[in-house]
């Protein structure tokens, strides 16, 4: 039987947009373990750079701040955390209505919590308001296709 | 971005060729804008075949420039949206208002 994998992952850094592509790249690498496919990859890099972004201008309003990421690997499972200590969403359900945004001037699609739930297994939303945001957003990596994949290479290649 | 204009066919392609996060939106709405107003074309299209990472920041850019390019009497289109892209603007609903093309080099 296959050894129970488990690994852990902190990252700290101030909420400036330059960081985004940080952010998403970084748990990207460290998602890579798990060995997903590049779509899959895809949609855990969108995912975090929908949540940083929104830590960015809603919880910071583009004032200095921390960004917290937390991230677990357990078996073929990815959790990530990103929380902030911004002035938090006073009502979480309307906040993740698609279309819903407080800043529609800026030409904001309020896409960004409907794109994690879509592209993610999960979300869920925690919020106080003055005090913060968490979202945790969990992405099981699927191995039966690969599995399968890695077998008839090998076919292959003893054939021939 | 890289910018080419048929004059002929009153064509616009704007290749974009940046990563569109929030970070890099305004730089490439700018730019958009700045263009379709210099050559005020009968058709924009956007070319994603270089757009290696897009968020949600690249719905409202479409849809902006799609509302700036009707309101100046234009059309505009997508073309060779990757799988990522894709994802997104259908989750969207644009591609209903929106047509895909492709363009081949």
């Amino acid at each position: 039987m296959k050894e129970q994998f488990e690994n852990e992952m902190k990252l700290e850094f101030l909420s400036k947009a330059t960081n985004e592509a940080f952010a998403r790249i970084t748990v990207a690498a460290f998602a890579s373990q798990l060995d997903p496919t590049i779509e899959e990859l895809a949609d855990i890099k969108t995912a975090v750079s929908e949540a940083v972004t929104n830590c960015i201008i809603h919880a910071y309003e583009n004032k200095q701040g921390i960004i917290q990421i937390n991230s677990k690997l357990k078996d073929n499972q990815i959790s990530i955390e990103i929380s902030d200590n911004g002035k938090g969403i006073e009502n979480v359900d309307i906040a993740k209505e698609p279309l819903y945004t407080t800043k529609p001037n800026l030409e904001r699609s309020g896409m960004g919590f409907t794109i994690m739930e879509s592209f993610m297994d999960s979300m869920k939303v925690e919020s106080i308001v003055g005090l913060g945001t968490k979202v945790t957003l969990v992405k099981s990596i699927k191995k039966e296709e690969k599995l399968e994949d890695d077998i008839s290479n090998n076919l292959i290649i003893k054939e021939s | 971005m890289e910018i080419k204009f048929y004059e002929e066919d009153k064509l616009l392609v704007l290749k974009i060729t940046d990563e569109i996060d929030d970070c890099n939106v305004q730089k490439i709405r700018r730019k958009a804008d700045y263009e379709i107003e210099r050559y005020m074309p009968k058709k924009v299209i956007f070319d994603f075949d270089s757009v290696s990472f897009m968020d949600s920041s690249g719905i409202g850019l479409i849809i902006g420039r799609y509302k700036f390019t009707n309101m100046l009497g234009g059309k505009l289109e997508v073309a060779n949206l990757t799988q990522n892209v894709k994802k997104i603007f259908e989750m969207s609903g644009i591609l209903k208002l929106i047509p895909v093309t492709e363009i081949c080099y």
